[in-house]
């Protein structure tokens, strides 16, 4: 448990969210900081039978298991997670922008089994402009999720229905949430024309 | 059309009179419409009032939660997701901070655990009023809303009481509670659940037996078990189609395992078994409540946490049973006082995805009531 310097007052406890933070409280007491363990089970060593190389890793995050994989064989492996180890829905799908690296986005799936009550969450990269495989004949759920993952990050889905924006406007240009879009960037020309406003801001 | 003739189909009427016209009809609905229940637009097509299909237009309300989350600290953020679902705050905001402390590590105290789930429970209820109040209203009974509304007034005066708040609470800190319960409050909470188990059988005699009610709601918005499945549905939805999932039992958090209830479940997946299913869960919700505040611990209300969070590098997924559903939320750390990404996977959002398919092949009129029976807030569809 990281230790601070507030204690359990009994009294009110100061508010925690200070406007300046104060850099000598982050200097407290360092606990155990967590790190991936290794993941073994009988499904990880079928799947790596299987799959071989191309399951990067098999790991344990604070009780958490995650897969990360080679973008080649998410869509099959996804298939073969719900079909042959019950995990049968797709609770989530996602994804984490890091520009720096060589292969930016993250695709993240947290797949959940009803029959078992546990989750897993398979992770690939993709380069700039790939298009990632959808999941949409597998969950029809997946529709909306992927449409949103266009929508923020510009990731295209192969094989989607009816891939278009669904929480900005169909005209807007750029996707918010990848990591070179500014916090008060907005599409003013969109703003413009459309709310016969100078800026949103 | 002069004559007076009956005509068996639409198809006999066509070809007597080829000159109707009988093009499919688009019909926009909302976004400023009272049944949708806020800004949602659906653009139908009819045929007569028979629904061939129907597209939702949603993102009005974007705001954009989850970038901002990226430029405020895991500290600061955390009133933005009250405004996620607003009917029922408090359950986003335990959904946030249970998740920044898994990341932490923080192990909450056993009396702000207890704390936590009585107000949640008590948000729950509150939901299910606004639920049951506004859907009834859509399907044409007025009454209901006003003994709803008028016993989820006093659920609200708790809130307002504990922390200022009645709507958008921000009752939870990260590592437990800012505030102990105040003088009183066992008892308040206690007398609410005495006076409203016999108003939800009140509600009932309104509505439960009512011709009008059973014809508006029964067979009308059927899903299948598996079709929740495929579509990611949960929460009340889920458990009205036949399947006994809860959260709260599944994967128990903040000692939600200290507790006995019931997880109340439908057969036909209908508009009607999702009502009993929701009314049911108020009692059971009150069953919960009177559990904890007669067992509610003393001790402190807070556990020790920095001043400055600054989670571990890593990643998390945990969600919890919210009135509407699995609220999960997946945090990114990257070891700074603020959060990489943060998503929040919202049940409105992907419960209202199976809108269409409830809707398709019915009558224009029962789309009002399957989208009151999915029960979403715009707030946390848009996001």
């Amino acid at each position: 448990m990281p230790e601070g310097p507030e204690g359990n007052l009994p009294e009110p406890a100061p508010e925690k969210a200070p406007t300046t933070p104060a850099p000598a409280a982050s200097a407290a007491a360092p606990a155990p900081k967590p790190v991936p363990l290794p993941w073994d089970c009988e499904m990880v060593q079928q799947l790596k039978a299987a799959y071989g190389d191309a399951i990067l890793q098999a790991a344990t995050f604070i009780g958490q298991n995650f897969l990360v994989v080679d973008r080649s064989i998410c869509r099959q492996l996804l298939a073969t997670l719900c079909q042959e180890h019950s995990y049968d829905r797709l609770t989530d799908l996602t994804a984490v922008h890091y520009p720096k690296d060589e292969l930016p986005i993250e695709m993240v799936w947290i797949l959940y089994s009803m029959s078992n009550n546990v989750r897993v969450r398979v992770k690939a990269r993709f380069a700039d402009g790939e298009e990632v495989p959808t999941l949409t004949d597998h969950w029809v759920g997946a529709n909306w999720m992927e449409r949103e993952v266009y929508d923020m990050f510009g990731v295209r889905f192969a094989g989607h229905p009816d891939l278009r924006r669904i929480l900005l406007p169909d005209e807007w240009t750029g996707f918010p949430l990848r990591k070179d879009y500014a916090l008060d960037k907005q599409d003013t020309d969109w703003v413009r024309k459309n709310l016969g406003i100078e800026s949103g801001q | 059309m002069s004559d007076n003739q009956f005509y068996e189909s639409f198809e006999e009427l066509q070809q007597s009179h080829p000159d109707l016209d009988s093009k499919e009809l688009v019909l926009n609905m909302g976004p400023q419409h009272p049944s949708t229940h806020g800004v949602l637009r659906i653009i139908l097509k009819l045929d007569g009032e028979k629904v061939n299909g129907l597209e939702c237009v949603i993102g009005y309300l974007h705001r954009g939660i989850e970038k901002i989350a990226e430029s405020r600290t895991w500290t600061q953020f955390a009133p933005f997701v009250d405004r996620l679902d607003y009917t029922a705050a408090v359950a986003n905001n335990l959904g946030y901070c249970l998740t920044v402390e898994k990341l932490l590590g923080v192990e909450v105290p056993k009396r702000a655990q207890y704390i936590r789930v009585i107000l949640t429970e008590l948000a729950r209820l509150a939901s299910h009023q606004v639920w049951l109040g506004t859907h009834v209203l859509d399907i044409g009974a007025v009454t209901p809303l006003f003994y709803a509304f008028r016993d989820r007034e006093t659920i609200l005066n708790v809130f307002e009481k504990y922390c200022g708040a009645r709507l958008t609470t921000h009752s939870f800190r990260i590592g437990g509670c800012r505030w102990d319960a105040y003088e009183g409050f066992s008892s308040e909470v206690l007398r609410i659940c005495d006076d409203l188990l016999p108003k939800i059988d009140e509600y009932k005699n309104l509505i439960t037996g009512n011709r009008i009610w059973l014809q508006r709601t029964k067979n009308v918005g059927c899903i299948s078990a598996e079709d929740c499945l495929s579509f990611g549905i949960t929460g009340p939805v889920l458990r009205g189609s036949g399947v006994a999932w809860d959260l709260r039992k599944a994967q128990p958090y903040s000692s939600y395992e200290d507790f006995e209830f019931d997880v109340p479940i439908g057969s036909a997946g209908d508009t009607f078994d999702r009502y009993v299913v929701r009314v049911e869960e108020m009692r059971q919700s009150i069953r919960i409540i009177r559990q904890a505040v007669e067992g509610l611990p003393e001790g402190p209300i807070i556990a020790r946490v920095p001043k400055v969070i600054k989670p571990p590098v890593g990643e998390v997924y945990l969600s919890t049973e919210a009135p509407k559903g699995e609220l999960g939320y997946f945090m990114v750390s990257d070891g700074t006082p603020q959060p990489y990404r943060l998503r929040v996977r919202p049940p409105s959002f992907i419960n209202l995805q199976a809108l269409e398919k409830m809707s398709k092949g019915g009558l224009v009129a029962d789309v009002v009531a399957i989208i009151g029976t999915l029960d979403i807030v715009l707030g946390e569809v848009d996001r």
